[in-house]
């Protein structure tokens, strides 16, 4: 079947998905936007949460023809989304032919510091920014769905306690860092949201 | 371009910053956050087909035959291949022992192990056509414990064994056995005032790094193979995988692709040889993903052990002996059991001074789920009884449980119970201080805040189960013992090549190594060593490879000793290849170029008193210095597999918990309020990472001590719930605020005086939180892990 939706701002279609497809196995396999990552593909784990329509989901557990005409945001779009959080989100970023892993690009993966402190110097919303800048990211497999789920958390409530960070991101399991960095890192991006307000 | 080497051009040089003691951030930080970061699973090839594992569904069987037509038959379908297809002779691999068969061949000997493989265009294709493979098994009796293991009619797990072990054991369903005796522990006996003796249980733990098992191998038109995997050690692997497919190591090329944790469960291979096999079939490149449930039959676990201990104490509160005797469960196959043993045995009295001992440790071979390295390795068993010991001699002797093992701790020049002297310093009693010292968490906040009081701090949580009515508190303390780097005689080495050159009109360094990067931050810190090492700003973490030579294994907190010393060492002569060059081409300018100690710093040679002699920019020119050495630390040697005596270890790291809980005693809920640990780091390279590893090494211990383990059917063998549904790993409402204090007490053999960090956290941790449970409930609690109806005695 084909399916039509919006992917981080830019209608998509992929063809010939089988009924029995995650919208995660699209996003990673047929897009080419494997930031929503494949760790338990039973809803428990959370590495694969993403916006539908604005709620966080596990995309593992939705079926790809349930995304049809719907809006996606993955941890690929999360930056451009949270530039435009109030606004239309007209997306840039990846699109099938644009991003994602090929074989060539992982190959030549080298991690160059250009700033001295975090790899290449990027365009990030600023939960990603905390993540790097609190260590919270380890191995970082949990940490694209962690990153949308706090995002979330941060829209909703601009200043969380603690109690509350716990039970946003109680859904995303992560095996590294014992939570402590990423509690730090919710907090610190409230912090700096509030300070740009 | 000036020559600011010359004397009338003397400046201030400027310090190179990020270099090593500061807190650096990832290098790799904003690949992982914007999802561009390529880890295993998201490999991606044209014309890629999917493999996918038969796994057998039974523990322990005669294959009598297996039918793959239909399954070759199915659309999309482009290999299936079984035991019959391997190409040569060799058909097991293994870290030390070759008893793992590649693909099941005769029997099965544990749920789980792989029979089949496909190849399909789509994995849900592959999944149906496995299920297509018909498999006629003749299932065996399933040998379980010691008792089945060793009895007198006991089927053998291994037939015909002729690994250098089996002349050592007392039985072949014994992978190793590792006594050791010091002084006369009998004798000793006699001057005790209190004995006490108990049997503990620790369950089987998992790994359960999120990442799963996976990687793509592409045919090349050599014939060989380019492997893009997820692994802790790329030349083990190739190692073992080279004489599986025939082809020589140069035709298997590996590249590690992006890790999603290890902790171990990637020590061992999964779907290396698999995925190569399947593309040199198809001539086609095959990715392999592991789902969740694939993932926990395709790494070991940890050894669950029975442990039977006996220590004595005079009345005065002294150590007088200890005896113990610990069996690990090895499962089917040997992966790292013999190390294990190794360390269970030679670590089994922890960080205390006890001169007469007598240790048994022994690891069996059964129908169980494989088990092998998980951090900690055999370690974390041994710390979880003998802590439970120490707060039993000290409840006996009517003595506060810190000062008592205070009293008896370890330090510099002790000698272990392998005869071997400490030679570091080893701040024990010191860091048991730091987190007693430590305020503790204010009593029952929910208690206090009366109506409003918030239900998720309470045991059960959100769950809503409680009001406090049935909610007491304790606390509990542990310390533990780890060795770092790999141990008894064996040639432990890394290797580094560090280049250095002008591009753009700046400096760079590149460095290249085998280092499995699996999130603990080694990326961080080799750049940080070089920017100290070579006063250079930028520096570029080429890809590991087989390219360079073999970095050994990112475990046993090894890395950042090994690897990162070997850039150390790299680097150092990197650059005086560089003031070599300077000193040929501008020596003349300035008399201290053959007269002072010369560093690199901020892009210039200085001297030791910080005048500038020279931009690297003039010295290198278009040269490049490129060097690539190996490094080891101090040998070792095996241990005398009688007496147990040898120096077999290279440094050892201490932490210390003190751990608050609450618990429902009504419900059986726990629900730890407060982890916190110490530990000595020797030198703390990237502070922010050192906190980063202790707190998460911390989370795994609570994990086991309340929450994790693998069940395992004691009469079928079969793993009841391989599913993050079913095994469960500590939530961020699980997890506790975890307080790090940091001691940097240099080891004067280690480069910058560092300790391996990654595993001591995972050891005292699981035995605070269980004391702290007991405190709170009076209940003896010998099991890891602590379930409602081991609480409420249901």
């Amino acid at each position: 079947m084909r399916v039509n939706f919006t992917v981080n701002g830019r209608p998509q279609e992929a063809d010939d998905v089988w009924e029995g497809e995650s919208l995660l196995y699209v996003l990673r396999e047929r897009m080419g936007l494997p930031g929503s990552k494949n760790a338990c593909e039973q809803g428990e784990c959370g590495s694969c949460t993403v916006r539908l329509d604005g709620v966080p989901v596990c995309s593992c557990l939705v079926a790809a023809g349930q995304a049809e005409g719907r809006e996606i945001v993955t941890v690929e779009g999360l930056a451009d989304y949270s530039k435009h959080r109030d606004g239309a989100h007209p997306g840039t970023g990846c699109s099938s032919s644009g991003c994602g892993t090929s074989l060539d690009a992982a190959k030549r993966w080298q991690s160059k510091p250009t700033d001295g402190r975090s790899g290449e110097a990027g365009d990030l919303s600023p939960i990603q920014q905390a993540f790097i800048d609190a260590g919270a990211v380890q191995c970082g497999f949990c940490t694209p769905g962690l990153l949308v789920a706090a995002d979330e958390l941060l829209e909703q409530n601009d200043s969380p306690s603690d109690a509350d960070i716990r039970e946003a991101l109680s859904g995303n399991l992560c095996r590294c860092t014992g939570y402590e960095k990423i509690l730090d890192a919710v907090r610190l991006a409230a912090a700096r949201q509030e300070e740009t307000v | 371009m000036g020559v600011t080497g010359s004397p009338t051009n003397i400046k201030q040089g400027s310090k190179t910053k990020g270099g090593i003691g500061e807190s650096t951030l990832r290098p790799d930080g904003t690949l992982k956050v914007t999802g561009e970061f390529a880890y295993s699973s998201d490999m991606w090839h044209e014309d890629m087909l999917w493999g996918f594992t038969l796994r057998s569904t039974t523990a322990h069987a005669e294959i009598k035959s297996i039918d793959i037509s239909e399954a070759l038959a199915t659309s999309g379908v482009y290999s299936v291949l079984t035991y019959d297809d391997l190409p040569t002779e060799v058909k097991n691999y293994g870290l030390e022992i070759q008893d793992t068969p590649v693909l099941a061949h005769g029997k099965v000997r544990h749920h789980g192990e792989p029979v089949a493989l496909v190849a399909a265009d789509h994995p849900e294709t592959a999944r149906r056509a496995a299920a297509k493979i018909k498999i006629e098994y003749v299932e065996l009796p399933v040998i379980t414990d010691e008792a089945s293991a060793t009895g007198p009619d006991a089927l053998l797990i291994h037939e015909g064994r002729d690994d250098h072990h089996i002349g050592h054991v007392p039985h072949p369903n014994i992978v190793h056995r590792q006594p050791i005796f010091r002084g006369d522990a009998d004798e000793a006996a006699k001057r005790a005032d209190v004995i006490v003796t108990g049997d503990y249980y620790f369950g089987m733990q998992d790994q359960a790094f999120l990442g799963p098992e996976s990687g793509l191998a592409v045919p090349t038109e050599d014939g060989g193979v380019d492997l893009y995997v997820a692994t802790q050690w790329l030349h083990s692997d190739l190692r073992q995988i080279a004489p599986v497919l025939g082809l020589p190591e140069e035709k298997v090329r590996m590249t590690l692709s992006g890790v999603g944790g290890a902790f171990g469960g990637r020590e061992d291979l999964s779907m290396q040889i698999h995925a190569c096999l399947l593309a040199l079939r198809t001539g086609k490149p095959v990715k392999i993903v592991y789902n969740r449930f694939e993932s926990f039959f395709g790494h070991v676990h940890r050894h669950p052990a029975k442990l039977h201990y006996e220590h004595g104490a005079t009345k005065d509160g002294k150590l007088t002996h200890m005896k113990c005797r610990i069996v690990l469960d090895g499962g089917a196959y040997a992966s790292a059991s013999p190390a294990v043993v190794g360390n269970a045995s030679s670590l089994a009295v922890g960080p205390y001074v006890i001169e007469d001992v007598d240790i048994e440790a022994l690891a069996l071979y059964t129908n169980n789920p494989p088990c092998g390295a998980m951090r900690g390795f055999g370690a974390v068993q041994a710390c979880f009884a003998y802590e439970a010991q120490m707060d039993k001699l000290a409840a006996k002797l009517d003595m506060d449980p810190v000062e008592f093992r205070q009293l008896n701790a370890m330090e510099q020049g002790t000698l272990l119970p392998t005869g071997q002297a400490c030679d570091s310093p080893a701040p024990v009693a010191e860091l048991l201080r730091l987190v007693k010292s430590r305020p503790l968490p204010p009593e029952q906040q929910w208690l206090s805040a009366g109506e409003d009081a918030d239900v998720r701090a309470l045991p059960g949580g959100l769950s809503n189960t409680t009001h406090g009515e049935g909610v007491v508190r304790g606390v509990g303390y542990a310390v533990g013992l780890k060795n770092v780097g790999f141990s008894e005689g064996f040639d432990d080495y890394s290797t580094a090549r560090v280049r250095m050159e002008i591009i753009n009109g700046e400096p760079v360094a590149t460095v290249h190594t085998a280092m499995a990067e699996v999130g603990q931050g080694g990326v961080t810190v080799h750049a940080q060593i070089v920017r100290t090492e070579l006063g250079v700003n930028q520096v570029t973490i080429h890809p590991a490879d087989t390219q360079v030579g073999s970095a050994g294994s990112t475990s046993a907190s090894r890395q950042t000793y090994m690897t990162g010393g070997a850039v150390k060492n790299t680097a150092e002569a990197v650059r005086e290849k560089v003031l070599e060059i300077g000193r040929a081409k501008l020596g003349t300018y300035h008399p201290a170029w053959a007269t002072a100690e010369l560093l690199l710093e901020g892009g210039k040679v200085v001297t030791d008193g910080g005048e500038v002699l020279a931009d690297l920019v003039d010295v290198l020119e278009d040269e490049a210095v490129d060097l690539e050495l190996e490094w080891r630390h101090r040998p070792t040697v095996a241990f005398d597999l009688v007496t147990g005596q040898g120096d077999g270890h290279v440094q050892y790291s201490f932490a210390a918990h003190r751990a608050v809980v609450e618990v429902d005693t009504e419900l059986g809920l726990v629900k730890v309020i407060e982890l916190a640990v110490a530990q000595d780091v020797g030198k703390a390279l990237n502070p922010l990472s050192v906190v980063g590893q202790i707190q998460g090494g911390t989370t795994q211990g609570l994990g086991v001590a309340v929450m994790e383990e693998i069940i395992v059917d004691p009469k079928t063998a079969k793993v009841r719930n391989p599913s993050f549904t079913d095994y469960l790993i500590p939530t961020i409402l699980d997890t506790p605020t975890i307080p790090v204090d940091v001691l940097e007490l240099a080891d004067e053999h280690a480069p910058y005086g560092l300790r391996g960090i990654g595993e001591a956290p995972t050891l005292s941790s699981t035995p605070a939180v269980l004391a702290a449970i007991r405190n709170a409930t009076g209940l003896e609690l010998n099991r890891t892990p602590i379930r409602p109806e081991h609480l409420t005695a249901t």
